[in-house]
C-alpha cells in the first residue's frame, strides 16, 4: 500500500516508524495552523461570547 | 470508492474512533493501546496486526500529544529520562517472570488476575482521592514522605518538586517489571505513581507520561513492523482523527481542575478492569454475552468519558458550574 512490502524486515520497520512519525509531525503542524486560524473564533463561540 | 484500500465508511469509522481516543490520550496520557487493539480484533484483524497497529498508532498519537504538552510546558525531560531507563530494565525483568510462569502453565491466569486487580486498585484509589473533601490528604501524605527521603542524587522536577533520583529510578523499575509482566504500556501505573507517589502536578505527570509512551510505542511499533504486522492505512486514518483529539484533550487539561481529571481517570480504569474481567470470563466459559459486555464497557466508557472531558472544558470556558449538564462533569 505504501510500497514498504518489498523492503527487508529492518528497512520496513524503519520506514514504518518513519512514515508514522512524518504523518504525526505533518498533522501536528496542519492542525496547529488550523488552530491559529480559527481557534479563537471557535473558543469564543463555545464560551458564549 | 476506496482510499488506501479502505472503503469511505471504514475511513470515517477510523477517523471518528481516532478522534475519541486522541481526546482521552491528550487528557489522561493513557487509553491508547487498550482501546485500539480490542477494536481491531473485533473488526477481524489478526492479533499480531491488531497489536502492531495499536502500538504504531499509540506512537503517532503520543508524538502529537508530547509536542502539545511540550508547548504548554508540561513535560519534565529529566523525570522522563530516568523513568525510561528504569522501565526498560524493569520490562525485561517482567518478561522473564512471564516466561517462567509460562513454563509452569499458570501465566494466563496469574497475569489476568493481576491486570484486573491492579486496574481496579488504582481506579479505586484515584476515585477515593477525587471524592475526598480534603484533596491534599491522601496524595500529599505519601508524596511528602517520599520527598522527605534524601537518598542522593536529589533531583528538582518541574513544579518545584524535589525528589531522590534513586527513588524515581526504583519506582520506574517496579512499573517496568509490572508492564513487562502484564504486557501493557504502563501509562495507567506511571501517571498515578508520579502524581501520588512523587507529588508531581497532574498536568506535568500527564505530559511526562506521554513522552515516555512515545519512546516505548516507537520501540514496540518497530518490533512488530519488522514482520510486516502494522496496517499502515488503518494507522494513518486513526491518526487523522487522534491528532485533532489530542489537541482538544491536551487543551482541556488547562481548563479542567485536577480533581475532575482524577474522577474521569478512575472511571476509565474501573471500566477497563470490569471489561478485562468480563472478557476473560466470557472466553473461559464460552459466554458470548460477557464478551459483548466487555466491548460495550470499553467503547461506552471511552465515548462517555471523552464526552465528559469536552463538556467539562466547554463549561469552564462558559464559566458555568451550575447548569444541569455542567454539574454532571464535576466529580
Amino acid at each position: 500500500m505504501f510500497g514498504l512490502e518489498n523492503l527487508s524486515g529492518f528497512a520496513q520497520a524503519v520506514a514504518t516508524v518513519g512514515v508514522v512519525l512524518a504523518e504525526a509531525f505533518a498533522l501536528y503542524l496542519a492542525y496547529g495552523l488550523l488552530s491559529n486560524t480559527v481557534g479563537a473564533t471557535v473558543i469564543d463561540a463555545l464560551g458564549g461570547d | 470508492m476506496a482510499i488506501l484500500g479502505l472503503s469511505l465508511t471504514m475511513v470515517a469509522v477510523f477517523v471518528g474512533f481516532g478522534l475519541l481516543i486522541g481526546t482521552l490520550f491528550g487528557f489522561f496520557g493513557m487509553g491508547g493501546s487498550f482501546l485500539v487493539t480490542p477494536a481491531l480484533l473485533v473488526m477481524g484483524y489478526p492479533s499480531t496486526v491488531a497489536v502492531g497497529s495499536g502500538l504504531a498508532f499509540v506512537f503517532g498519537t503520543s508524538v502529537i500529544g508530547a509536542l502539545r504538552h511540550h508547548d504548554h510546558g508540561q513535560v519534565d525531560y529529566k523525570l522522563a529520562a530516568i523513568m525510561t531507563v528504569a522501565m526498560t530494565i524493569g520490562i525485561e525483568a517482567g518478561k522473564s517472570v512471564v516466561f517462567f510462569l509460562e513454563a509452569t502453565g499458570m501465566a494466563d491466569l496469574i497475569i489476568n488476575v493481576a491486570y484486573v486487580g491492579l486496574l481496579a486498585a488504582v481506579g479505586l484509589l484515584t476515585l477515593r482521592d477525587a471524592w475526598s473533601d480534603d484533596d491534599t490528604e491522601t496524595s500529599s501524605d505519601l508524596a511528602d514522605r517520599v520527598q522527605s527521603v534524601h537518598i542522593p542524587p536529589m533531583v528538582t522536577l518541574r513544579g518545584g518538586v524535589r525528589v531522590s533520583g534513586t527513588i524515581i529510578f526504583a519506582v520506574g523499575l517496579v512499573i517496568g517489571v509490572l508492564s513487562g509482566f502484564l504486557g501493557v504500556g504502563g501509562g495507567f501505573l506511571l501517571m498515578p505513581a508520579m502524581m501520588y507517589g512523587l507529588g508531581v502536578p497532574a498536568a506535568i505527570a500527564v505530559g511526562t507520561d506521554i513522552l515516555q509512551i512515545t519512546i516505548s510505542g516507537a520501540f514496540g511499533a518497530f518490533t512488530y513492523a519488522q514482520s510486516g504486522s502494522v496496517a499502515l492505512p488503518v494507522v494513518a486514518f486513526l491518526l487523522v482523527g487522534s491528532a485533532l483529539g489530542a489537541r482538544v484533550g491536551a487543551g482541556a487539561t488547562n481548563l479542567v481542575d485536577e480533581d475532575e481529571i482524577k474522577g474521569y481517570f478512575a472511571a476509565m480504569l474501573l471500566a477497563g478492569s470490569l471489561a478485562v474481567a468480563s472478557n476473560k470470563l466470557g472466553t473461559v466459559y464460552g459466554i458470548d454475552l460477557l464478551n459483548t459486555l466487555s466491548t460495550v464497557l470499553i467503547f461506552g466508557a471511552a465515548l462517555l468519558v471523552s464526552g465528559a472531558v469536552v463538556l467539562a472544558a466547554v463549561c469552564r470556558l462558559r464559566n458555568d458550574r451550575t447548569g444541569t449538564w455542567c454539574r454532571l462533569t464535576t466529580s
